[in-house]
């Protein structure tokens, strides 16, 4: 066989269920990739490289290897719990600790036989857009090493796109799957809230946060996104309705006929007086791919949704009090690192101390806000008026999918930034969600698939559609893709060869 | 708190003494370095996000969550629960089969 780690999710499985290679072979040459690699671009802080050769072999064994995704190996985001496999969602704070369980997602991906490579980086417990605040490793993009490869999520986009796993588990709370896939050239999907487990998945904003995949192609997206969704009985949140078919959908979509489909562009993201920070390298390949969209036959219109503006202020209102609550857990008691407990301190000033030494500064600043903005007397200005904001931006999406079947945008205002640039700037670390925060607010899914480079970085162009309609992202994507002739990551392979 | 109550959509300056204050509230034992760039840094995330004050939301109802959904309840049946010994191993400190945790009560209590 060629090189396996070049081989989408899709060719592995028709190579495995052929015969032409094994999950031993397929699972070796991603970790000798890893092991090649790793060094530079930091993209995994744990390798279970025994673990999986000795689960490649089992599958191997069984005879299911290529039968779904069976053989094929995946990494996931250390914000997921692995029962036995440190999992520190970046934090010091968990530092050593080995969870007694799974998460619903881990659970199902192992089920389905796909082998795990190991844990990837990410921002401290999600919070951030270039995977600067880990507390362990600085993650670099494959396109540019002096680059972010996103964020939250971007220790698992410089594992695919750098070609060190096929596939890759993020999460999206205000954009962490679809930013990331966006500056490092993969397709990432945030899909409905609810309609993915979060059991096992350590809470940032739990009213926002939700599990999806990325790859470098639509149809690998779509194979592992029906691998981990459905309803799960131990997530409250979870919705009790059957998997949207986005598979099919993918296929349909990459015969390159969107014939009656309406699209959206909304004005208030890089349209006519709202392009304020977005990169004019940016708008252009977003104009193209919406032409892409027209030439294949969709009906394209201008839509306007006034309240997106205020999408940003509301979610960094709402998210920091959620996980200013969600992160209380984090009091070296039960799990992960006690910091003082000398018998000079007291319980109080032992769990301070312990989260002053096991927190990084963006987590204690969102915290603080979090704290402030929930407090006695702030409440009502702050918190309950971004709620009301919330409903605000869910009627702007009901009153334009009344028109059109799905919304389209840039997926970031700008391509990848180099390392370090916005570390001591919060709100412009913040800008850089702009256009992912409206679907997270209002739970709608959406998906960011690549339109083209910019000064040699990729670019991403989103699409959203109604509450488990997740189908007709992968639809109009893979229509994108088709019409750009190959996944753009190809020309990552090209540079190398 | 030594903040007064926005109005108008104007936000409160965040001073070096508030944050301590939030920072106690939140058991987080800042230091003074952190204080006074937190101080800066937090004002100007709040200067940004009181721009939600500006919205005209009327009797608008706020949503606390994406999908509307009732309380769920499973059936009341013993299931299952992780063992003992795995939970207390992952723990910072166990003894005699429980959490072993600092001090609670003060001297006098």
């Amino acid at each position: 066989m060629s090189d396996l780690t070049a081989l989408t999710a899709v060719e592995l499985q028709a190579a495995l269920a052929a015969g032409e290679t094994s999950s031993v072979e397929v699972t070796r040459a991603h970790l000798d990739r890893i092991a090649a690699e790793d060094g530079a671009l930091g993209a995994f802080l744990h390798v279970t490289a025994d673990a999986a050769l000795a689960r490649a072999a089992e599958v191997d064994a069984s005879g299911t290897a290529g039968t779904g995704l069976a053989g094929i190996p995946v990494a996931l985001k250390d914000v997921f719990v692995t029962e036995g496999v440190p999992t520190t969602s970046g934090s010091r704070i968990l530092e050593g600790w080995r969870p007694p369980y799974s998460a619903t997602v881990a659970s199902r991906l192992a089920d389905a036989g796909t082998v795990l490579l190991g844990k990837t980086n990410m921002d401290e417990f999600a919070m951030g857009s270039s995977t600067e605040n880990s507390a362990y490793a600085v993650t670099r993009n494959p396109w540019d090493h002096d680059r972010i490869p996103g964020g939250s999520s971007g220790g698992s986009s410089a594992a695919v796109a750098g070609r060190l796993a096929p596939l890759a588990l993020g999460t999206d709370t205000g954009g962490s799957i679809r930013q990331p896939a966006a500056v490092t050239g993969l397709v990432g999907h945030k899909p409905t809230y609810g309609s993915v487990s979060r059991y096992g998945l350590i809470a940032f904003s739990s009213s926002l946060d939700q599990a999806g995949p990325m790859a470098r192609t639509v149809l690998d997206a779509a194979l592992l996104h029906e691998a981990i969704g459905g309803h799960d009985p131990r997530d409250s949140t979870s919705i009790d309705a059957p998997v949207p078919t986005v598979v099919e959908a993918a296929r349909r979509g990459a015969g390159g006929d969107l014939s009656g489909l309406r699209v959206g562009v909304v004005r208030e993201l890089g349209g006519e007086g709202a392009r304020e920070g977005y990169e004019q390298g940016v708008l252009d390949r977003f104009a193209e791919g919406v032409a892409l969209l027209e030439a294949a036959g969709a009906q394209v219109r201008e839509v306007s949704c006034p309240s997106f503006g205020l999408a940003l202020p509301a979610y960094y209102l709402i998210a920091p009090s959620e996980a200013s609550s969600n992160l209380a857990r984090f009091e070296g008691m039960r799990f992960g690192i006690r910091v003082g407990d000398d018998g000079s301190h007291d319980v109080d000033e032992v769990m301070a101390l312990t989260r002053e030494q096991g927190f990084g500064p963006e987590v204690k600043r969102r915290i603080i806000l979090g704290t402030y903005a929930l407090s006695a007397g702030y409440y009502e200005a702050y918190y309950g008026q971004a709620q009301k904001v919330r409903t605000l931006i869910s009627r702007d999406f009901s009153a334009a999918y009344d028109d059109v079947d799905v919304l389209v945008s840039p997926t970031s205002p700008t391509v990848a930034w180099p390392i370090g640039a916005r570390v001591e700037d919060p709100l412009a670390m913040y800008a850089a969600d702009l256009c992912t925060l409206p679907a997270s607010l209002a739970g709608v899914p959406a998906i960011s698939v690549p339109c083209g480079l910019s000064d040699g970085l990729p670019v991403g162009l989103q699409v959203m559609a109604p509450a488990l309609a997740d189908d007709r992202c992968y639809r109009v994507a893979a229509a994108v893709e088709a019409a750009l002739g190959a996944p753009l990551t190809d020309r990552l392979l090209e540079r190398a060869a | 708190m030594s903040t007064t109550t926005p109005a108008s959509g104007a936000a409160p300056a965040l001073g070096r003494q508030d944050i301590a204050h939030l920072a106690r509230l939140a058991r987080l034992a800042v230091t003074d370095e952190e204080l006074d760039r937190f101080a800066g840094q937090l004002g100007a995330v709040l200067d940004a996000v009181a721009q939600v004050q500006r919205a005209d939301v009327g009797d608008v109802a706020p949503t606390t969550h994406a999908v509307p959904l009732t309380n769920v309840l499973r059936a009341d049946v013993a299931t299952p629960c992780l063992p003992r010994d795995a939970v207390l191993a992952a723990a910072p400190a166990a003894e005699d089969g429980r959490f072993r945790v600092p001090r609670i009560l003060g001297e006098e209590e």
